[in-house]
């Protein structure tokens, strides 16, 4: 591919998502959302974040993997008992890489 | 009300952006490196964290220069693979509706999946009047450190100590960030079925399974709510 091309994905690319990154904030008037709409705001990110995990730890390549040496799934729940603790990101985030390296020693 | 100042408010946001450079970092550093081995020339490798600024979508349209597809073809890649960035817009509008034009277009650029989970924690906090400068400083660190590290990647290739299991910290932050949205019923209903949706579509190309499963979801968590608050126990929100 030319050197011109990949300009072009990467000018079109960026456009297309800072447009749509623009999208409610900037070009749709809020007020003329409908009510059911602003109401299910709320329930955007535990709704998007969730869906970002979860298949993190039960799925491998893929498949899915509930079983005891699936690892990312031990220190997962590791890490959802600390976040539910702690509430620390940092916390959060050491538990679940130091029981996943844990588990790779075992 | 006191109102903490702006810049508390940006230097928080700094700070709380600081443990998802964990992940954010060699995620950087492995885009840059897979970008100049797929042929794509190292300023237009940066180009694409700079312009484009988004991990998922860059690291797919690496892939497919290398793999010589139509640059119309990748474009639209890029268009759906973020597509899930309208729901952090839609997410965040209200929050934003009261501030300037520049506020908006600057906030919007700095819209990540990153972003997006640090604002959602922030937005669940009490003192909102400042909280943009909050998101001002998750975004720019998120910035800056995503391009520090995609050149560190095109300059010297991936470095990394391979049994660390780096790729992890994203994920997990993302679950330590869940944590303070689950606040009732209809929100715990919203995140259960995102994840057993996400789940169930995880085969679908394009991170299209996390956008239909997020949709679900919301509608999920709306019909328990109208479930649930139909009794006088009208809970609060």
């Amino acid at each position: 591919m030319s050197e011109a091309s990949i300009w072009m994905v990467v000018a079109l690319g960026g456009l297309a998502t800072y447009l749509i990154r623009l999208s409610f904030i900037a070009l749709i008037p809020h007020e003329r959302l409908p009510a059911a709409f602003r109401e299910g705001l709320r329930f955007i990110p535990p709704a998007v974040l969730s869906a970002i995990v979860l298949p993190e730890l039960v799925l491998r390549d893929g498949a899915l993997a509930l079983s005891l040496d699936n690892h990312r799934l031990l220190a997962g729940v590791v890490a959802a008992l600390v976040a539910w603790r702690t509430r620390s990101t940092w916390l959060t985030i050491g538990a679940g890489l130091l029981a996943l390296i844990l588990l790779s020693l075992l | 009300m006191t109102a903490s100042p702006p810049h508390k408010e940006f230097l928080a946001g700094v700070r709380d952006q600081l443990p998802l450079l964990l992940g954010v970092v060699p995620f950087g550093l492995i885009f840059g490196a897979l970008a100049i081995s797929a042929g794509v020339p190292p300023l237009a490798a940066q180009g694409f964290s700079l312009v484009i600024f988004a991990g998922s979508a860059q690291f797919i349209a690496a892939t497919m220069v290398g793999s010589g597809a139509l640059p119309g073809v990748i474009v639209f890649t890029i268009l759906i693979v973020n597509l899930r960035h309208a729901l952090y817009s839609a997410s965040l509008a209200p929050h934003l509706a009261h501030l300037p034009r520049r506020w908006k277009l600057a906030l919007s650029w700095l819209l990540t999946d990153e972003a997006f989970a640090m604002a959602s924690a922030r937005y669940r906090r009490g003192d909102l009047s400042q909280a943009h400068w909050y998101l001002l400083g998750t975004g720019m660190t998120l910035w800056a450190s995503w391009q520090v590290s995609t050149s560190l990647g095109i300059a010297v290739g991936t470095r990394l100590p391979e049994k660390l299991p780096l790729d992890f910290a994203l994920p997990l932050t993302f679950l330590a960030l869940l944590r303070p949205n689950l606040v009732d019923l209809p929100s715990w209903a919203a995140a259960a079925a995102g994840g057993l949706l996400a789940v169930l579509l995880g085969g679908l190309p394009f991170k299209l399974g996390l956008v239909l499963a997020s949709l679900a979801a919301v509608g999920i968590g709306l019909a328990v709510q109208r479930l649930s608050s139909r009794p006088e126990t009208g809970e609060n929100v």
